[in-house]
């Protein structure tokens, strides 16, 4: 009886103090643009999830303890990160042509970086513990924040796009190879998609560009104005995964198809499209998923080789060009929002693994 | 006695196996004819990869008797393809042992070990993951590049390069040899040598690392295209290996800035690095299924 009164408050107090958490974070968020409707949106939405999902006990304790880990993980690869840059060789002030000592000590004291380290480490935490990054030290004025917002929008779109579009071909693909196994159309789609996987997108894109847009003059080559910009970048992003998930796909299917369940339901004379589509499909996306998760991150912090091919204003460009300049605020803040899309979208991945797998628990 | 078939080692058929595959069989023959390439490059290219040749600048392929063409310095482009295959392979194949060598011992020790050690040793390898690859990369390359290592002066060029891709190689690679460890692990034949008393390091030598070898190499033959693309692509983006020194990325780099008007400069070098990458994936491909014959 104890025990389940303990188990329950425990339940209880860490559902308040993932609430205290969100509500910090609404809150501090709505300083950057975000609408304050939006936020309590964000919110009250949350505690809804956590409400239906803490009807399954267990469930809020293990979102509970999944969250800690995550803020432990976020906060070790801050700190990596920060020693790490202090460790390259030049600084965000070293120019071609050097600074009289004077100014560039005035500058650095400006930012904070004449303190010792120690002492730099701890502010930033503080800092960014309330989602205050920083500004920029070479876009002077620009909070790292802002710039985060603005440029994320753009490969979140472009990254988004890809990630659909590489489960719209990849998934179909892979179906179909698996249901011609050992075919002509099977090893043409396969040889597709290994080419797929081994070609760098620097050349696929070139192609992309020569023909589409230099030959055949379908779509414009660069920028980011209208829909018709996005389709070269979207496909030229979208390969690689389609590649790689109708590979992943047929491999899966391939071993779903030889299982018991299969058999019973072609015995009792299931259509073969109906079991293609309730009993293999659904078995056989446990290893997209598992690929998904990184996949879903990785897409949508953007990529430089796109951006600088058709010049689209992401922020895969800025995470590069942030390191060659030297800027930490923003090569800090970027590494963390790539680490929080990480654990965001591997989180929603462990959460999809018991909707696709009922047999599979979460916090078991 | 005489209608026994003569047993096989597993080893043995697998080797039948991939034998009769036959687009792994030509990958592997083409993969050997690069690496002799690689290896031989000094004597095989027309010109040195630097040597300019300031009267023909930008000349077409086959012609001033250059085969494939000169770039915009007047460099002969076979020459530099076919120092560039030097360079891109070392990278390939000397990080790919390195971060396999790290991997399996730090996986091996950690799926032996388990317990607490184990999740420790797996949660840094989580934490290294989930760093951006591209920040890591250019952080680790960035300082060790000015660590001279070697005295090779190719070699040092790519010191920076070859520990970065190492240090982001062995993590996947050591998370993939802790899950084999572990599936070994509780298999009877360890038990009972556990049970005749045999040391740990043997047991994790003669019995387990046998046993989960064939995963590794297969790894290995995937680590090494994509240790080559990774390289391509920090080249293309111009934080890769510096001029005067050539790889395939360098290459299709300079190319794209012109792809419009002098295609050699590009397609020449594509063609070099899109044929290995198939290679080397065509070779993994068939060698996975050879060695694992279940899927």
């Amino acid at each position: 009886m104890l025990k389940k009164i303990l188990s329950k408050s425990t339940h209880v107090f860490s559902f308040f103090l993932l609430v205290l958490g969100f509500w910090a974070i609404c809150l501090n968020l709505s300083n950057y643009y975000v609408p304050k409707l939006l936020s309590y949106g964000i919110f009250l939405s949350l505690i809804l999830a956590f409400l239906s999902y803490s009807a399954s006990s267990g469930t809020v304790f293990y979102c509970f303890k999944r969250i800690i880990e995550a803020f432990i993980t976020i906060f070790v690869i801050a700190t990596c990160t920060f020693m790490l840059l202090r460790l390259m060789p030049g600084g965000p002030f070293d120019e071609e042509k050097a600074l009289p000592p004077k100014i560039k000590a005035k500058i650095e004291a400006k930012y904070g970086l004449d303190k010792p380290l120690a002492v730099q480490y701890f502010d930033y935490l503080k800092k960014a513990a309330v989602f205050d990054l920083g500004t920029s030290y070479k876009y002077i004025g620009r909070s790292v924040g802002e710039m985060i917002l603005q440029n994320f929008s753009v490969s979140f779109t472009l990254g988004f796009y890809a990630f659909l579009l590489s489960f719209l071909i990849g998934i179909p693909t892979g179906l179909f190879a698996a249901s011609k196994h050992n075919t002509f159309w099977d090893n043409f789609a396969m040889t597709l998609s290994i080419s797929g996987v081994a070609l760098p997108n620097f050349l696929v894109g070139s192609v992309l560009i020569v023909v589409f847009a230099y030959q055949l003059d379908w779509f414009p080559s660069a920028l980011w104005d209208s829909s018709l910009h996005y389709v070269l970048p979207v496909v030229t992003l979208g390969i690689r995964p389609a590649a790689f998930i109708a590979r992943l796909t047929r491999s899966t299917v391939l071993d779903v198809i030889k299982s018991d369940f299969i058999r019973t339901a072609k015995a009792k004379g299931l259509s073969p499209l109906a079991i293609l589509y309730k009993h293999v499909l659904k078995n056989s996306m446990i290893p997209v998923l598992t690929y998904s998760g990184p996949l879903l991150a990785g897409i949508l912090s953007g990529s430089f080789v796109i951006e600088i091919l058709f010049a689209v204003p992401g922020i895969g460009k800025d995470l590069v060009q942030s390191v060659t300049n030297r800027d930490y605020p923003l090569i800090l803040g970027l590494t963390l929002l790539y680490s929080v899309l990480l654990v965001i979208s591997n989180l929603l991945v462990d959460f999809l693994y018991s909707f696709f797998d009922p047999r599979i628990r979460l916090g078991v | 006695m005489n209608h026994l078939k003569k047993s096989s080692s597993l080893w043995q058929d697998s080797l039948k196996r991939l034998k009769k595959n036959n687009a792994s069989v030509i990958s592997f023959y083409f993969i050997v004819f690069i690496c002799l390439i690689a290896i031989f490059a000094p004597l095989l290219s027309p010109f040195a990869f630097d040597k300019q040749h300031i009267d023909f600048i930008l000349s077409s392929p086959n012609q001033n008797g250059f085969l494939f063409g000169t770039d915009s310095l007047g460099r002969d482009l076979l020459s530099r393809i076919i120092y560039g295959s030097r360079m891109s392979m070392a990278v390939g194949i000397i990080t790919a042992l390195i971060s396999m060598l790290v991997g399996t011992v730090y996986g091996g020790v950690s799926g032996w070990i388990g317990g607490r050690v184990d999740a420790f040793m797996m949660r840094v390898v989580d934490i290294l993951i989930s760093i951006p690859s591209l920040v890591l990369l250019i952080l680790v390359k960035v300082v060790f590049d000015s660590v001279s290592l070697f005295e090779d002066p190719e070699l040092k060029a790519l010191t920076g390069m070859l520990l970065a891709l190492s240090v982001v190689g062995w993590v996947t690679l050591a998370r993939i040899v802790r899950g084999q460890v572990l599936q070994v692990k509780s298999l009877t034949y360890i038990e009972a040598s556990k049970a005749l008393g045999i040391p740990s390091y043997l047991i994790l030598l003669k019995h387990i690392l046998p046993n989960i070898l064939g995963p590794i190499i297969v790894l290995l033959t995937f680590q090494i295209p994509s240790n080559i693309l990774t390289e391509s692509f920090l080249s293309f983006i111009g934080l890769g290996l510096q001029p005067p020194y050539s790889s395939w990325g360098v290459l299709a780099a300079d190319g794209w800035r012109s792809m419009r008007h002098y295609p050699h400069l590009i397609i020449f070098p594509s063609i070099a690095l899109g044929v290995t990458m198939l290679a080397f994936n065509l070779f993994g491909d068939g060698l996975r299924d050879a060695l694992d014959p279940k899927s």
